[in-house]
């Protein structure tokens, strides 16, 4: 309360520095402990059952046989989980897409759940329950769910009345998009489509669910969000949420996919039922099929241009599918298609479809990189048509500060305009070309969240700070956050620990998604250990027996201040701590916040690529990312988020695909198929981080963990185009599709 | 002077296609409350999450934020969630 | 299902364990030998990180029976640490930010010793290649390989 989260400029001590991080040195002995790693006294092994037909009557679930199976503790079927969800929609979607209720919705939609006493009798009992189906017609694809007589998803969702498969259609924009096109001297319209991908976290979803009859309960679990797991999860089972203790485990990536519950309601139900734990993890065959892919979309992208270069108008025709239940993504792609340009007249549609696929998830910046690659590819074409540079195209378009926003808002200070000044000050844009190579160049945005937050300082009798957060670590964070602690305290780092506390030790922290652990905790932490000097102030001062006003805290240590102090020697931190019990005992800082506003972030990305004709197939060569960061807390973490976010985008651009065949089964479900990049695919990804500070945070720090996936999908098809000649308007540019461009080209 | 409340598209039916309203409020709480009076069916809108631009500034939860007097814009638009 | 008992060595140390006979060697070592370091991301051999040693080869524990393990040893990222002491190519993970979630770094660590004991000064290129068995989702390589390069290095000046 009361704390000023304005920027304040400052010279830092140890932020930016690059320092160890504290959960490394588990992380390379393997000692750390992710979802699958943990045991409990008379644990069993959860297994679930999954249609296998993407759309079917559930007739009958016979288990007479499974339960008589020696060693089986439990069968669980929809009818172990009554809906308990009241009218609220959202959470009826997750408890129907937890398990099926009646009627199977995509191919490894879940039926029925075992637990018994090893995986091999699990295993043995799910071929035992007897499940008989009665096929319905099904669609997998984006556009023919929009025609009329599709067959329909979910009975509840209308369009003018009338059943449909379009959950929602959201309009953005401002100005005469018309008016706009008949001033254009040029205009541009192209279609594009691209494929479902998936997060592709190498560590499954999995979880230790240990419910007692009296009904308090754990949970172990890798979560994005172990506070919000444990409303869903509690909302599901009929649990009181006090009860229900939710750890987050070491978590072996998410980025989105692990912002929802998948399993873990169905383990909770199987340990109630059986009265023992219950360790349920996925395969990654049902990683694939069952836990949120991102959409596949079909798009119509249009831009009219003057020959100076101005955009008179804009438009982006979006169809984003959510899978069986209605989501925001299409409405996502239409708020960001257009983020990052300054234009009179714009207008954007998005419709969430709905299809006999998976419950579609979060995946990092979602939906912006698909809107991007339509309207960034698009781009190119009218700055060719007008023969301008591409890059410069973009320049007199971008969006600055006073820019309303294509989805509503004016821009405060922003920072797209100089990431494409960087670009063209980038050496990488003047290396020379060789055969059969182009260059190609993209824009990104995306928005970035707070959130609700909160965090415990403690400091020990020794004068070691402990911290205590609730949002998760995906890639460092606890590095950063002790960073912040100590440059507050004026300690060394290596005397700050950050842990992150279960559900029972903190209060409600929401989701660590949008790109928000480092900014919302770190903005609390930081108002932590301002309480905290405000206590070691007390303390010096009851020990020096003076005015609490005389003290000051610098440097990590209480100097009392004015002329008859002067005897006062400092007193550290430790010093201050090893007198707590007489001083008024233990010694430390909370903060609650709602940390909202994380700033916008934009990116421009560089790319050389390099097609081989003959084969169609597409090496990346160099690859640069440029990207506003507000301030970086930790380099090293900033930068690995930038390559990171690069080297999905590269994979999406290139290889990655949910192949769905005409039965509707979804064919590639293992790795092997579902190819993503490795590290022969890939050169070293360059960075460049641009400090831009976020106004709403006392360090500046904005969210950086997503933007860096937007550009990729359009920056190498746009590399490509100028490699092979062929304009790809159908992602992953895989090497089929870019031999059979190559030859349609040629005919 | 009172700030111009914009509404993106999806949120207008809800008050009777207004593309914005003049509304005098100190804090996004007290805009709420006063929406949701006068127009009644943005109280589930805004139960289901409600976005606001202060100036470009995006806020998603908390209603205490102070919308300041000299405000040039304030946006409403949906809750959105990220990865 | 038959059970077998299996007498093997794992980082050095002799040690015991009874296994059905289908069981893989990841599911052995992790739920009856309770190193839980090598994981499973796929148990179909195409991620790597269930990667350990068999008799100093590189294999995929997941593709690999638990009963294969008798009387043959057994390398895992367990076992990377002498004498207290971090490996070089631990060391220079850690200093590189070469891990973000860490899931993959396991395997990352086994592959990578494997590859210095054969080839002490790997190019860019034959690091890539070797490590292309093993998939990382989070730091797009580039850590990773600067940190096999800094380690490689490392070790050729001891
Ligand atoms: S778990 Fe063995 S290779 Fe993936
Ligand atoms: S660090 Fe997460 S998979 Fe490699």
């Amino acid at each position: 309360m009361g704390h000023d989260t304005n920027y304040q400029d400052r010279e830092f001590k140890i932020i930016g520095t690059r320092v160890k991080r504290p959960d490394g040195i588990d992380k390379v002995t393997g000692r750390a402990k992710y979802g699958a790693d943990a045991f409990a006294p008379g644990q069993l092994v959860g297994k679930v059952l999954r249609s296998p037909h993407a759309h079917a009557i559930i007739q009958k679930i016979d288990i007479s046989k499974a339960e008589k199976l020696a060693g089986v503790k439990a069968i669980i079927t929809s009818a172990d989980l009554p809906d308990l969800t009241g009218s609220n929609r959202g959470m009826t979607d997750i408890l129907e897409n937890c398990m099926a209720r009646g009627r199977a919705l995509y191919h490894g939609h879940a039926v029925a759940a075992v637990a018994a006493i090893d995986e091999q009798t699990a295993k043995q009992a799910l071929k035992l329950i007897k499940v008989t189906y009665k096929l319905l017609p099904h669609v997998t694809d984006v556009d023919e769910a929009m025609l009329p007589d599709a067959p329909i998803i979910q009975d509840f969702v209308l369009q003018d009345g009338k059943p449909s498969n379009i959950a929602g259609i959201s309009t953005f924009g401002h100005g005469d998009v018309d008016a706009g096109f008949a001033e254009a001297d040029v205009i541009v319209e192209k279609s594009y489509k691209t494929e479902q991908t998936h997060q592709g976290y190498i560590e499954p979803h999995a979880c230790l669910a240990n419910v007692s009859s009296d009904g308090s309960g754990e949970l172990w679990v890798t979560t994005q969000g172990h506070f919000s797991f444990r409303v869903v999860c509690s909302t599901l089972l009929g649990l009181d949420m006090a009860k229900l203790k939710v750890t987050s485990s070491e978590i072996g990536g998410g980025f989105g996919g692990k912002t929802h519950v998948w399993t873990e309601p169905l383990a909770l139900a199987l340990s109630r039922k059986a009265n023992r734990p219950v360790k349920l993890v996925m395969t990654r065959d049902e990683v694939f099929k069952a836990s949120g892919p991102t959409s596949s979309t079909s798009m119509d992208i249009k831009i009219g241009a003057k020959k100076d270069g101005t955009i008179t108008a804009a438009t982006a025709m979006l169809r984003y599918q959510d899978g069986a239940f209605p989501g925001i993504w299409g409405m996502l792609g239409a708020m960001t298609a257009y983020a990052c340009y300054d234009l009179k007249n714009v207008k954007t549609v998005g419709h969430d479809v709905l299809v006999n696929r998976p419950k579609v998830a979060a995946y990092r910046a979602p939906s912006a990189p698909m809107a991007a690659f339509g309207v960034e590819s698009t781009m190119d074409l009218v700055a060719n048509e007008i023969g301008m540079s591409p890059l410069d195209f973009r320049i007199k378009n971008a969006a600055k500060e006073g820019t309303q926003a294509s989805y509503g808002p004016v821009y405060g200070p922003i920072g797209i305009g100089p990431t494409l000044e960087a670009v063209k000050k980038h050496p990488h844009m003047r290396a020379k070309l060789k055969k059969n190579q182009g260059r190609g160049m993209a824009c990104g945005f995306w928005f970035n969240f707070g959130g609700q937050t909160c965090v415990d300082l403690n400091i020990g009798p020794d004068g070691t700070v402990s911290l205590t957060i609730g949002t998760i670590d995906v890639g460092g964070s606890r590095a950063s956050l002790s960073l912040i602690v100590a440059e507050e305290l004026g300690i060394p780092y290596d005397q700050v620990r950050t842990n992150i506390g279960d559900t029972a030790s903190l209060g409600h922290n929401d989701t660590t998604e949008g790109s928000r652990g480092t900014f919302s905790s770190g903005m609390a932490a930081i108002f932590a250990a301002r309480d905290a000097v405000g206590v070691l102030r007390e303390r010096a001062a009851k020990m020096w027996d003076i005015p609490v006003d005389d003290v000051v805290w610098a440097d990590g240590v209480a100097t009392a201040t004015g002329a008859k102090h002067s005897n006062l020697p400092p007193l550290t931190l430790a010093a201050i701590a090893a007198k707590a019990a007489s001083t008024g005992g233990p010694i430390a800082g909370h903060n609650e916040v709602v940390a909202d506003n994380a700033g916008v972030s934009f990116a421009s990305h560089i790319c050389d690529v390099e097609v081989d004709p003959e084969t169609g197939s597409t090496k990346i060569i160099r690859y640069t990312v440029i990207q506003d960061a507000g301030k970086a807390i930790h380099p090293d973490y900033v930068e690995g988020q930038f390559q990171g976010g690069a080297a999905q985008g590269i994979g999406w651009a290139l290889n990655e695909e949910y192949i769905y065949g005409a039965d509707g089964c979804l064919q590639n479900t293992g790795f092997l198929d579902y190819r993503i990049p490795v590290c022969s695919d890939l050169p070293f990804i360059d960075t460049q981080i641009l400090e831009i500070p976020n106004p709403n945070h006392p360090y500046g720090v904005r969210g950086v963990g997503e933007t860096s996936i937007v550009p990729p999908l359009a920056a190498i098809g746009n590399a490509v185009s100028h490699a092979a000649g062929v304009r790809m308007t159908h992602i992953p540019m895989s090497a089929p599709r870019i031999l059979k461009a190559i030859d349609d080209a040629k005919a | 002077m009172m700030p111009r409340i914009s509404l993106t598209s999806s949120l207008r039916d809800a008050v009777d296609g207004a593309e914005s309203i003049e509304l005098h409020a100190e804090t996004i709480g007290e805009m709420f409350a006063k929406l949701a009076e006068r127009y009644p069916r943005m109280a589930d809108r805004i139960d289901a999450g409600i976005a606001v631009a202060i100036d470009g500034q995006i806020y998603r939860d908390d209603w205490n934020t102070k919308i300041p007097a000299d405000a040039a814009e304030v946006f409403l638009m949906p809750r959105i969630q990220g990865g | 299902m038959t059970g077998v008992l299996v007498s093997t060595t794992i980082n050095g140390d002799a040690v015991q364990f009874a296994c059905p006979t289908d069981e893989t060697l990841l599911d052995s070592l992790r739920n009856r030998v309770g190193l839980t370091g090598a994981k499973e991301g796929c148990g179909t051999g195409d991620c790597g990180a269930c990667s350990v040693t068999l008799d100093g080869r590189l294999v995929c524990a997941c593709l690999v029976l638990g009963v294969e393990a008798n009387g043959r040893e057994i390398g895992t990222v367990e076992g990377l640490v002498e004498d207290g002491k971090l490996h070089p190519l631990q060391e220079k993970f850690i200093e590189h930010a070469a891990l973000q979630c860490g899931i993959c770094t396991p395997g990352f660590l086994v592959a990578a010793k494997t590859l210095l004991e054969k080839n002490p000064k790997p190019s860019e290129e034959q690091i890539r290649y070797a490590l292309a068995g093993n998939l990382c989702r989070c730091t797009g390589y580039d850590k990773i390989v600067r940190a096999v390069q800094a380690a490689a290095k490392e070790m050729r000046k001891k």
